[in-house]
């Protein structure tokens, strides 16, 4: 495994934890937001939203009525006007949740597209230098950039490498290692080049890049319903219906007993029955959950997709950076019989010259230990990097003879091609230190198999707790590595995952995921380089790391803009949480309307049959100022709701059973209890009016 | 005595439940068992068209085709009955409206009768016409529930109504009504095609007695939750129900093949798991309307309430034979299945009584009428699945398939049509004098009497609050629109829903799946019919029967 993702450090997350805490209510955003909220009354907007359109079009019948009987002297003006004013704020209430939530985002953008500001850009056209500005670039244009510039757009470095400081997008200081050819080519737009110069291909053009499109997606221009968005705003307009016909025979069955049902009274009641809580905060949940998305660096290119992200049923992950930290260590040399440990030690070190990566290094390292020498700087022999491929690296000396070091079958085949043979003892040593957990790596001299360097590998501390509650929520978790079985199966084991797939090869993953998926499960994966495009395309979710190739990112459903690959569980649990917002919510706005039935019912049949005052459990004062409580504790209950809608429910990692009990206590039995004391309490205070 | 007479006729049957529910099974899933299928038998009926595998739209299209030709054939009979054989009383021709509300009525297995059987029906109409209808009523019913069964356990092929319908028939209905009539008979219930008997009475006048075929009629109506009895008063009538006995049986039979429709659904889905959940929620709501109904009639009656008089329990329009609490379990469990036989006139029930065959009726799921009381329950649950599955943090799922926008749709659509014919009738009758002239009490009670009978024909349940004078063109024509359309849309809607869910690809179950075969799913469900029934049709219950006690507590 080549690599060299840099882990992220705490303060991208310190970001993130701060935007993800930061004030609700905020006072600028709630300015803008209630500004907004009083713009987008027009109907034609609210039609997308049918609970929210029945209620402004009551309102508005209200409204009417209100007028209407002021000048023919029937009605009670004031309780009439009141029910007018509370209705027209239930739509208000409804806009203001929505923008809330739109500003929240649009807050958040900013502060991203701050990055890209307008610079300079050096194109390469024609072999020519020519001066030109970053928003006339377009894709597949070449811009070189130095030490100390930023880089003008999104691309891909396809000459030289470079250190780029990644700060202004990750929140992360370190700088890291961009190189052409590599599967950490990708560069973002507004990051800055420290070292070297490289050329880099522009992949987007501007105003149309990842972060582009999720801005978008945060601030709802281009907002779309989600499929289960769309299956609640059906059912919540079954509801409606069904509440208008409710309330809607009302009015003639009232003919029947000689009541004249008022108008106002009518419509309030109707209000109160249909679902405007769910109806109102519906788009802000929507939007918040984007807005989760992007607080946590990812760029998702759907809101379909962070949706999805709850459904799945299985997870990817490669070993290194996720389930262990970062990178193997020489742990141990264990040469042959017949070989000094000295001699395999300094083979397997001039073999790693071509190793680049950490594991290389720390078999130079121990080396160097071991011998007490320091490794030559430069070599005069032929160099053979490693690849994920050929999984070996070494030395071609020019004496002719080739030095390897790596994989146990890679080498042996290296070995069996060069005429040698392969010792039985070899084997027995490779076995052994697997089955330790640790890789084992063979040392070749020319057709002579010297011995074995374990490998070993660290857990990241508490992932085997974390994976627990994983499992418990129905996630079948599996490693990918490019260990042999044995490493891999100890591993496994000891980081509690529930399959793996060692020696993996990209290939291996494509065919993984889609075994999995013909069994009906639904997969997400991260990766990176352009050999994992074909099973990030395949994964229902996957996640590409922004250091990735192009072909990566755009194979993908989302980019993870801290490439951090532990990030698949964050955008796993937001997707979890966005549909157990909606359908606690839902629950929550249903279970209101036993309270409000005991309110209304009563006060509106009173008149005609005394009787009825039996019903009125909460005794509250007057028939108006039980209807206008109810009214009331509807529209209040919004903007009341709107920290949860924005937050998300709290999200717990336990099985369905238990979070849905304990969801169903607090939304469903709370849903039920809570507006009782809401009604009286409103109830008690607009008695002290004395007004109704 | 009273409790141990309800917990007899609830538990009987409940235990039988579970064999028939397999025989049932049995009889119509063609894969359950190799080799020896008694489903075979009925094979050589029919040839090819019976063979054929049916998606939902051509399985609904089959199953509309056979009661629509059934429709016609005994609108026929009906008009023509004085022309034709059986008929030694020499009935004569029916008037065209009441026609279409009896055929209607008996087609969609509801039996609300605007007649009286024995006045107006010739022997030929009532056996060829109306039993026939009972038959193929409750027949199609346990076709359409196979059918749903077939579709959840993930088959887009559902079946074939043609063979579902003929073993229904033949090898459920047939067998089970003739042990039923064999014991009735045994009971003391008439079997006879001579006429109406004339005795002599002590007195020396001279008495007219009808009769007939009533046994045969008798035990279809009960087992197919049809209700449409032989006589007017149904089985308040000696002939229909003589004695404790008959009673007993006949109670019994209303609520047995509803029970093991429960089952067959288990077995035909392979999962009795869930069968048993849905079946406890029935159970217990059941249990609550029948205690509740029997308390409430222990009360004495409303009219004599301040009245110097002994109070003993209501025994306003109960037969004196079988008493008060036979009469309230009967009410209850004739309105929770949609049978609407009736064996005391639920008019005199205590007013709050009343309200325990209403929401019967409203809610129609508890156990329902055969095969389609778990039909109607699919959608509660189907709707509960949906707002709690997602509380999980996942797309809901019901037996492994996603519930999505277009099965929400479809659902939303089967749920609203129940409430649009009972409020949208009420409504429209009660401001009318459609309805408003034809109510023999005034106000709150005359309100009640009015939307029983819409709400017993939009349940198809068929029975009658009666104090109202329903033989008229308009009640006639009216009751046999909701009848028809309260039967066969919410049949077909959630064929559908099963037609689209089967077609979807299967979701594994991961203990992040809402499970739908535990405690809490069973309250769930219960939560989600309770709640629903409750939000639609609760201003209609304290206009009705509530207003209707709190005046007579007033008084």
């Amino acid at each position: 495994m080549n690599d060299t993702i840099t882990t992220n450090g705490t303060s991208a997350k310190i970001t993130r934890r701060h935007t993800r805490t930061a004030s609700i209510f905020e006072k600028k955003l709630v300015l803008k937001a209630s500004a907004r909220a009083l713009g987008s009354l027009d109907p034609r907007a609210m039609v997308k939203n049918p609970v929210m359109f029945v209620t402004e079009a009551g309102a508005l019948l209200t409204t009417l009525v209100t007028i209407s009987d002021n000048f023919s002297g029937r009605g009670n003006f004031t309780y009439n006007l009141s029910v007018t004013l509370v209705l027209w704020l239930t739509v208000l209430f409804s806009n203001f949740a929505e923008a809330l939530a739109e500003a929240r985002g649009k807050a958040q953008a900013d502060s991203l597209k701050n990055v890209r500001k307008k610079t300079s850009a050096r194109k390469i056209l024609d072999g020519k230098e020519i001066m030109t500005s970053s928003d006339e670039l377009r894709e597949n244009d070449v811009v070189i950039v130095s030490a100390g510039e930023n880089i003008p757009g999104d691309g891909e470095v396809i000459k030289g490498a470079a250190m780029i400081d990644e700060s202004a997008i990750t929140g992360e200081s370190a700088p890291v290692l961009r190189e052409a050819g590599s599967d950490q080519a990708g560069v973002v737009g507004g990051t800055r080049v420290l070292s070297d110069t490289i050329l880099v291909k522009i992949t987007a053009s501007s105003g149309n890049s990842f972060l582009d499109r999720m801005i978008a997606l945060v601030e709802g221009a281009v907002r779309q319903k989600t499929p289960n968005e769309l299956a609640l705003t059906v059912t919540l307009s079954g509801l409606t219906l069904a509440f208008l016909l409710v309330t809607g025979s009302l009015w003639p069955i009232g003919k029947y007993f000689n009541i004249d049902i008022p108008v106002p009274t009518l419509v309030a009641l109707l209000v109160c029955l249909i679902p405007t809580t769910i109806g109102a905060l519906l788009s802000a949940i929507g939007l918040a959950g984007m807005n989760r998305a992007l607080s946590a660096n990812v760029l998702a290119k759907s809101g379909k997709a962070v949706e999805l992200a709850g459904d799945v049923d299985t997870l990817l992950l490669d070993k290194t950076g996720t389930i262990t930290i970062g990178n193997r260590q020489a742990n141990c040399y264990r040469p042959l019989p017949g070989i000094t440990t000295e001699h395999l030690a300094a083979i397997a070190m001039q073999a790693s010259a071509g190793d680049g990566t950490p594991e290389g290094k720390s078999i130079v390292k121990l080396g160097e230990q071991l011998l007490g020498t320091t490794a030559p700087e430069e070599t005069a022999d032929t160099v053979i990097p490693f690849t994920a491929q050929s999984r070996l690296s070494g030395v071609d000396r020019q004496d002719g003879t080739s030095l390897r070091k790596g994989a146990p079958d890679a080498i042996r085949n290296f070995i069996i091609r060069q005429g040698g043979i392969v010792p039985e003892e070899l084997q027995l040593l490779v076995e052994e230190v697997a089955k330790k957990g640790m890789t084992p790596i063979i040392v070749a001299e020319g057709n002579e198999a010297l011995g074995v360097v374990g490998l070993a590998d660290i857990l990241k501390p508490g992932i085997f707790e974390r994976f627990t509650r994983l499992r418990a929520m129905g996630l079948r978790i599996v490693m990918v590595t490019g260990d042999n079985p044995l490493t891999a199966a100890a591993i496994a084991r000891e980081a509690g995952v529930d399959d793996y797939i060692a020696e993996a090869r990209p290939e291996d993953k494509l065919g993984y995921i889609r075994k999995e998926q013909q069994k009906g499960r639904l997969v997400a994966m991260m990766g990176d380089g352009t050999n994992d495009a074909p099973a990030l395309a395949q994964a229902d979710i996957g996640v590409a790391m922004n250091s990735g190739t192009q072909a990566a990112k755009e194979a993908g459903n989302m980019v993870d803009l801290d490439s951090d690959p532990t990030k698949l569980v964050e955008v796993i649990e937001i997707g979890k949480q966005l549909l157990m917002t909606r359908g606690a919510l839902t629950t929550f706005s249903i279970a209101n309307d036993i309270s409000k039935y005991f309110a209304i019912i009563p006060a509106m049949f009173i008149l005609a049959l005394p009787g009825l005052n039996i019903l009125n459990i909460m005794h509250l004062s007057t028939p108006q100022s039980a209807i206008l409580s109810a009214l009331i504790f509807n529209a209040v209950i919004i903007p009341a709701l709107i920290p949860i809608a924005i937050k998300g429910v709290k999200y717990r990692p336990f099985g369905a059973d238990v979070i849905l009990r304990k969801n169903l206590l607090v939304y469903g039995v709370g849903g039920i209890l809570m507006p009782f004391a809401g009604i009286k309490l409103i109830d008690m205070v607009l008695a002290l009016t004395g007004l109704f | 005595m009273e409790l141990l007479l309800g917990f007899m006729v609830l538990a009987i049957p409940a235990l039988l439940s579970w064999p028939l529910g397999r025989y049932m099974a049995y009889v119509l899933d063609n894969n359950t068992r190799s080799g020896m299928n008694p489903g075979k038998i009925t094979g050589p009926i029919g040839g090819e068209i019976t063979k054929k595998p049916q998606n939902w739209k051509e399985y609904s299209w089959s199953m509309m085709l056979v009661n629509i030709l059934m429709f016609a054939v005994v609108t026929i009979i009906l008009a023509f009955q004085q022309g034709l054989p059986l008929n030694p009383d020499g009935k004569t021709a029916l008037e065209a409206s009441l026609i279409f509300n009896t055929v209607s009525s008996f087609v969609t297995n509801t039996n609300l009768q605007h007649y009286s059987g024995e006045v107006f029906m010739s022997y030929f109409s009532q056996l060829f016409g109306l039993m026939w209808l009972q038959f193929i009523s409750a027949a199609t019913g346990i076709a359409c529930l196979a059918a749903l069964a077939r579709g959840l356990a993930g088959k887009t092929m559902m079946g074939n109504f043609f063979r579902d319908f003929t073993n229904a028939t033949l090898l459920i209905l047939l067998p089970l009504s003739l042990i039923l009539a064999i014991i009735l008979m045994a009971g003391g219930v008439p079997m006879t095609f001579e006429g109406a008997a004339v005795a002599k009475t002590l007195e020396g006048a001279t008495q007219t007695i009808a009769r007939g075929p009533v046994a045969a009629m008798v035990a279809i109506k009960q087992l197919g939750t049809n209700g449409g009895g032989y006589f007017g008063p149904n089985s308040a009538h000696p002939f229909e129900n003589p004695s404790a006995f008959t009673n007993i049986v006949e109670c019994m039979a209303i609520i047995i093949i509803p029970m093991a429709s429960v089952w067959m659904f288990g077995f035909i889905t392979g999962r009795k798991k869930d069968a048993a959940v849905i079946f406890s929620v029935m159970m217990v709501l059941l249990v609550i309307k029948v205690l509740i109904a029997m308390n409430l009639e222990h009360a004495p009656s409303a009219a004599f309430a301040g009245l110097p008089v002994t109070s003993g329990p209501n025994l306003e329009g109960k037969e004196l034979r079988f008493g008060q609490g036979a009469g309230a379990l009967w009410a209850a469990v004739t309105t929770a299945t949609s049978n609407g036989s009736v064996n005391c006139m639920h008019d005199s029930l205590n007013p709050l009584t009343g309200l325990i065959p209403l929401a019967g009726m409203w809610l129609n799921v508890v156990f329902g009428g055969v095969g389609v009381g778990l039909i109607n329950m699919f959608i509660f649950i189907i709707v509960g699945v949906f707002i709690c599955g997602m509380m999980v943090g996942r797309t809901p799922e019901y037996f492994a398939k996603k519930v999505e926008t277009h099965e929400m749709k479809l659902a939303l659509l089967a749920l609203l049509v129940h409430p649009l014919l009972i409020l949208g009738g009420t409504a429209l009758f009660a401001s009318t004098p459609w309805g408003a002239s034809t109510v023999l009490n005034s106000g709150a009670h005359g309100f009640t009497e009015i939307m029983y009978e819409f709400t017993s024909a939009a349940a198809n349940n068929g029975s009658g609050f009666e104090g109202l004078g329903d033989n008229t063109v308009s009640w006639n024509i009216a009751t046999g629109i909701v009848m028809l359309v309260g039967r066969y849309v919410p049949i077909i809607l959630p064929l559908a829903i099963a037609g689209s869910l089967a077609a979807k690809k299967t979701v594994p179950e991961t203990s992040g799946t809402l499970k739908t075969d535990t405690v809490l799913f069973a309250s769930i469900i219960l939560g989600s019919v309770v709640f629903i029934g409750a939000l639609l049709f609760l201003p209609v219950a304290v206009l009705g029967p509530v207003a209707d006690h709190l005046s007579s507590v007033m008084h």
